[in-house]
């Protein structure tokens, strides 16, 4: 049978445009909105920069890695924002009982995901911009001295970020609001393992051998590198990037089954009433 | 019409679903046909299937067997080729409240990949009243005027077919006939048809070409309201509702 009017292509812009459409709108007109964004990444900084210039003072202290501090700490808040980014609009959606109408829409689930991955794109850049300024301004500390690398380590975080968002997205759906606290506490289960702050050399045995199943902690430790010993282990960023791949690969597919599943049994229907 | 397309707009065949393996079928062999311009309701009990029956229509559920064909479309699997000539509003859903109506609007027409995103506006603005709100937002709205703003929503794409789930449910008599007025406007106008619930039988009465009584997942009956009324000797809807429903109490005990 022909249809009258043509379905909506899969790779339309519009669709895209319009989930990011509404979460623009949405942050442009809430205040507590824009602190969630600059207030946590302000204090973590201030106290994190305060860190520094006391143990600066310290003689035994390398100055290098002292400073690689704040640029763990500006590149760890990039990664939580990306993994909330998409948890918590996915959230709102839920929250404004809005849910529903987007997916009776001529869309697939994947692109709530890729609108929730640009949204997430444009919320981490305005945070990690002006955290990244006031790093500068108060603690000297320039975090473009990781040169074109710091685009590479950006990356390979958020992609991190996204994917576990995507899973976050998963079990919420799957198992109701009673797990949303999963969107701000599930990236702190991989914090002592992604050798943010400390190189993967100084974990036990086992947190060593877990960190290595961990994106991120390639990239702290890449970070280090550049930072002190002024080079990258191209190894390092590989590692990162397969992982993030597979990390993603697997969060997609976890996503594509919950949603099948939600369509038998239908406990998305009961999200957010 | 396009070429090929036969005036049946959706056709269910022995739907049936439940939600636990052995627990009791929520929808239980329904059959049904919507054809191209007509308003058509489904009445029912709390707990008669009614939302099941259309989450299944919408794509929200699968079918445990049977078939929903939309446009020709089996929707258990290709949802998304029709899901631009349908829209759904319900009391159940609402919109994002810190964006205005024209903002929410907008989304929408942008998601459902519309051109001429502000003349649509317009014109659904005007359709339904809500041309002086079109820059306030949704949570500033009353109750009647976010039920009004769930059907702008809806209209956006101009469907084909439109589901709407107890839409005046908090409207007041006054916008429930307007809405009503306006509804069965654009059925006329588009040949649109339309899948309405609704417990208020008055409304059912005034509002529908044919209806469909459900009660424990099945149908139980079909047909005009006044072929309905005359086969069953009540003298408005709502006896008959009530017959009918006592009557399936009294077969199952």
């Amino acid at each position: 049978m022909n249809s009258s009017r043509p379905a909506v292509p899969l790779l339309a812009w519009r669709p895209l445009a319009g989930i990011l459409f509404r979460q623009i709108v949405l942050y442009r007109r809430s205040v507590p909105r824009w602190m969630e964004i600059f207030y946590w990444p302000l204090l973590d900084l201030l106290v994190w920069g305060f860190l520094t210039l006391y143990l600066k003072k310290i003689p035994s202290f390398m100055p290098s890695a002292v400073t690689s501090l704040l640029g763990a700490l500006l590149l760890w808040d990039l990664l939580y924002r990306a993994q909330q980014g998409i948890s918590v609009m996915f959230l709102e959606e839920i929250w404004s009982k809005n849910l529903i109408h987007l997916l009776i829409a001529p869309i697939t689930p994947f692109h709530v995901v890729g609108g929730a991955v640009l949204s997430s794109i444009v919320k981490v850049l305005l945070s990690s911009s002006v955290a990244a300024f006031l790093a500068y301004f108060l603690f000297s500390f320039k975090i473009f001295s990781l040169g074109l690398h710091l685009f590479f380590f950006i990356l390979a975080l958020l992609m991190m970020g996204w994917a576990l968002g995507i899973l976050t997205t998963a079990v919420i759906l799957r198992f109701g609001q009673e797990a949303e606290v999963l969107a701000w506490g599930v990236i702190f289960l991989f914090q002592p393992f992604s050798a943010v702050f400390n190189p993967v050399s100084v974990l036990p045995q086992v947190a060593a051998d877990i960190s290595r199943a961990v994106p991120a902690s390639y990239v702290f430790e890449g970070m280090r590198s550049v930072l002190v010993q002024g080079r990258l282990p191209i190894g390092d960023l590989f590692m990162a990037f397969s992982l993030d791949f597979l990390y993603v690969g697997v969060a997609l597919f976890v996503y594509s089954r919950v949603i099948a599943r939600a369509r038998q049994k239908g406990f998305h229907l009961k999200l957010g009433s | 019409m396009a070429l090929g397309e036969t005036p049946e707009v959706l056709v269910a065949q022995e739907v049936r679903k439940r939600y636990t393996k052995d627990g009791p079928w929520a929808v239980d062999g329904i059959s049904l046909v919507l054809r191209r311009g007509e308003v058509v309701s489904i009445v029912g009990p709390n707990g008669a299937g009614k939302s099941t029956l259309i989450q299944m229509m919408l794509g929200l559920l699968v079918p445990d067997s049977g078939s929903i064909r939309i446009f020709g479309t089996e929707m258990a699997t290709g949802r998304r080729k029709v899901a631009h000539r349908i829209n759904y509003a319900s009391t159940d859903l609402s919109l994002p409240y810190s964006l205005t109506v024209r903002e929410n609007l907008t989304a929408y027409a942008l998601i459902y990949n519309m051109s001429n995103i502000r003349e649509r506006i317009e014109r659904v603005l005007v359709a339904l009243n809500l041309e002086p709100f079109r820059d306030v937002r949704v949570g500033r709205l009353s109750t009647g005027q976010v039920a009004r703003m769930g059907i702008a929503k809806a209209l956006i794409n101009d469907p084909e077919l439109l589901f709407l789930d107890e839409p005046t449910a908090t409207l007041d008599p006054e916008v429930s006939a307007q809405l009503r007025a306006t509804l069965q406007g654009m059925v006329r106008d588009r040949n649109m048809t339309l899948l309405y619930t609704s417990h208020n039988m008055r409304e059912v009465e005034r509002f529908s070409d044919r209806l469909y009584l459900m009660n424990r997942g099945r149908l139980v009956a079909e047909g005009t309201v006044p072929a309905l009324m005359t086969r069953f000797d009540t003298e408005d809807l709502e006896a008959l509702f009530l017959q009918m429903v006592q009557r399936e109490r009294e077969s199952d005990e």
